[in-house]
């Protein structure tokens, strides 16, 4: 990252509705962080630290979903300090698990989980970040890799693309030698529509890919569900196979929604 | 951080963001002179709604799911789910998995408290902002602790195949059970992990602790033979003893005035407390000869009431955790098959689990479809709150005489005593405490 007259580039990081675990992968990041904290300022990052430095920032990394309207100021005013903003993880690009309520009637979730559901301010749908304000980069899975985090990061401080291919996880699951296990045994497995970053680690623990890396590159979702039918899976079972951490991923919600018109 | 002070009169201690905790949440303390006329613990952190979206899912899909509820801790929902559902649907699994289970919570407890321990509460009693700057004069100690760390990750891996939101766990056992000769690869890393647990108790039992010996109701899981992790009854300083299935007949969620918060109290008592404090003060007899004698040197016996020495219990578990990894892959060998077979029938079923931070319980019920019908999710940080709030309203009048910024340091030290993991409690509740 250029001009900067020297100084260190500055990162945030900001957390909307999510589990932590994405920003978690930068302290799990044990054999670099002390590196990684020698080559930028960590300005913003509650997680690890009491300073919180006020913007502008070089870098803004954000987790999490946008579901309340005090949150969907909140990034507007994050985008206006950030020169790069990046979303990491499956909440902040696609929406997270907790887009499971925008199928559904958000007040009954509410009066459900809630004894006093008047107290309750949340809006109905779960989005991601990209539905509020333009984002630079895009970091996939539940959770990110901390490698391709790592990866990012270097890449952004000198300039170049980051390496993150967007091929699917079968070309993983090839690669690692692992039986396919849609093929094999019959499996479940969105392998193939969903983007690599894992390693295919579901089928090297001999289960189907649930698809938390979201969609790959151009993925055809509605032909895989309707292989998926074929195979004599019900309808109910393919729909929540593409209704999970990434459900609200268009590429995903085509193969289980009408096709208008 | 915003901290302003106007003459003697009034002095209000605010924290917008509470820094080196899990999840999004503020502090407001209102004092006049000594007396303390408000203590606010806002939980902004937006409600995910999991209870209500587990409904109509299938019984397998439930672990990954409610994996993500937290980030820190995903083998403890995992786990607490797995149980509550082999509960309901009555399956028996293999002692080599119950073993594998154990050494899987060895992971996670290794790596959560090592993170609590030098990376967010260390920082606070050595005056330092965080992990980053204390590395500057303690190089050697944040490196250690970071291999440290590293270790519990690693071993999480291990079985699960990645360190945050693992894949391997399921009803009935695992989708793949380790050969022995993958556990024995970390057995090395272990035995340095142990060592560096031992250091970690010694560096934690030279830290300064304030005098602040309060009465808790320790409330934690109670195993005969077993320092507690997946299984156990429910049992507390006062006379509890319960199976989980009972967890609500004892333990209510009461609506405060004012307020949006479900805080858990025990029934007709109050508040009370999860996590290492309780396990320690209620289990010390089953932890392993070293990791006891070593909270004796340093000082460290039962009844243990000063949560500020929640450090110390964390490094004692950290030994004991390490000891216990090690037993399981000197004793292991791989199940008959990872998983057992599960038939479908519809039934309810309640479990609790120790997940690094305390209790966690979970109750599932199922129709004959294998579907959920009901879900019931208690994080420890959510039974932890009411006490935490408890904490502050009796040590905020001892720090009246300090600077107002010593003053938020302290008390935010005090709410991380309990390493409150807010993104878990706040799947269910909003925090908004108030009195008058």
């Amino acid at each position: 990252m250029n001009s900067n007259n020297g100084r260190k580039p500055r990162i945030a990081v900001f957390k909307f509705a999510s589990c932590d675990g994405c920003q978690l992968s930068l302290l799990d990041a044990e054999d670099e962080l002390l590196e990684v904290a020698g080559a930028v300022e960590i300005a913003y990052f509650p997680e690890a630290s009491r300073r919180m430095l006020k913007g502008p920032y070089d870098i803004g990394l954000v987790e999490g979903s946008i579901t309340t309207h005090h949150d969907a100021q909140r990034i507007q005013q994050i985008r206006r300090q950030c020169r790069m903003l990046v979303t990491i993880g499956a909440c902040a690009t696609a929406g997270g698990i907790q887009a499971l309520r925008n199928w559904r009637d958000t007040g009954e979730f509410v009066r459900y989980v809630y004894a006093r559901p008047d107290y309750i301010q949340t809006l109905n749908y779960s989005t991601p970040i990209a539905e509020h304000v333009p984002v630079d980069f895009e970091l996939r899975g539940c959770p990110i890799h901390k490698h391709q985090l790592l990866e990012l990061l270097s890449a952004t401080l000198a300039g170049r693309k980051p390496n993150i291919p967007t091929y699917s996880v079968c070309i993983e699951c090839k690669r690692r030698g692992a039986v396919c296990v849609a093929v094999a045994q019959g499996q479940m497995c969105l392998g193939p529509v969903t983007q690599a970053g894992c390693g295919a680690i579901c089928p090297a623990y001999g289960r189907g890919c649930y698809g938390c890396y979201g969609p790959m590159e151009n993925p055809n979702s509605r032909r895989l569900a309707a292989w998926f039918l074929e195979k004599g899976c019900e309808r109910e079972q393919v729909v929540r196979a593409f209704r999970t951490y990434n459900a609200w991923a268009w590429q995903f919600r085509e193969a289980t929604e009408e096709r208008e018109g | 951080m915003n901290a302003t002070m106007t003459a003697k009169a009034t002095r209000t201690v605010k924290v917008e963001t509470l820094a080196r905790v899990e999840g999004e949440g503020g502090l407001l303390i209102k004092m006049k002179g000594d007396r303390i006329q408000e203590v606010k613990l806002n939980i902004f952190e937006p409600p995910r709604l999991f209870e209500g979206f587990l409904r109509g899912r299938h019984f397998t899909e439930i672990p990954d799911i409610t994996a993500r509820i937290c980030g820190i801790c995903p083998i403890a929902y995992q786990m607490s789910s797995i149980h509550a559902l082999e509960r309901a649907l009555g399956v028996e699994i293999d002692p080599a998995v119950r073993l594998l289970r154990r050494l899987f919570y060895c992971g996670e407890w290794i790596e959560s408290h090592a993170l609590h321990v030098y990376m967010l509460h260390a920082p606070d009693f050595l005056g330092y902002q965080d992990v980053i700057e204390m590395a500057g004069r303690h190089r050697e100690t944040v490196e250690k602790a970071l291999r440290l760390k590293k270790i519990g990750n690693e071993l999480v891996a291990l079985l699960g195949g990645r360190e945050i939101h693992p894949v391997s766990a399921a009803v009935g056992g695992f989708y793949r059970a380790p050969r022995k000769r993958e556990l024995e690869g970390i057995r090395e890393r272990l035995r340095w992990a142990l060592d560096a647990s031992l250091d970690t108790v010694r560096f934690t039992a030279g830290l300064n602790f304030p005098d602040f010996e309060q009465d808790y109701e320790f409330v934690s899981l109670s195993h005969p033979e077993e320092y507690p992790f997946n299984e156990g009854r429910i049992v507390s300083n006062r006379g509890i003893d319960i199976d989980a299935a009972q967890f609500e007949d004892h333990f209510i969620e009461q609506h405060v005035k004012h307020s949006t918060s479900l805080h858990a109290v025990v029934r007709e008592r109050g508040s009370y407390l999860v996590g290492p404090l309780a396990r320690f003060n209620l289990n010390f007899d089953r932890l392993t000869p070293l990791a006891r004698q070593t909270a004796i040197e340093s000082g460290l016996t039962p009844p243990c009431r000063n949560p500020f020495q929640s450090i110390i219990v964390r490094a004692v578990e950290l030994v004991f955790a390490c000891e216990e990894a090690l037993r399981i892959i000197d004793v292991y060998e791989p199940p008959a098959k990872p998983r057992a077979p599960v038939e479908v029938r519809a039934g309810t079923g309640a479990a609790a689990t120790e997940a690094p931070r305390g209790l966690l319980y979970h109750r599932y019920g199922v129709d004959e479809q294998g579907l959920i019908t009901a879900a019931r999710i208690v994080p420890p940080t959510s039974q932890n709150l009411k006490r935490i709030e408890d904490d502050l309203w009796r040590l905020a009048p001892r720090l009246t005489e300090l600077p107002l910024e010593e003053i938020t340091w302290r008390c935010e030290q005090a709410i991380r005593n309990y390493d409150p993991c807010i993104s878990c409690s706040c799947h269910f509740l909003k925090v908004n405490i108030e009195r008058e």
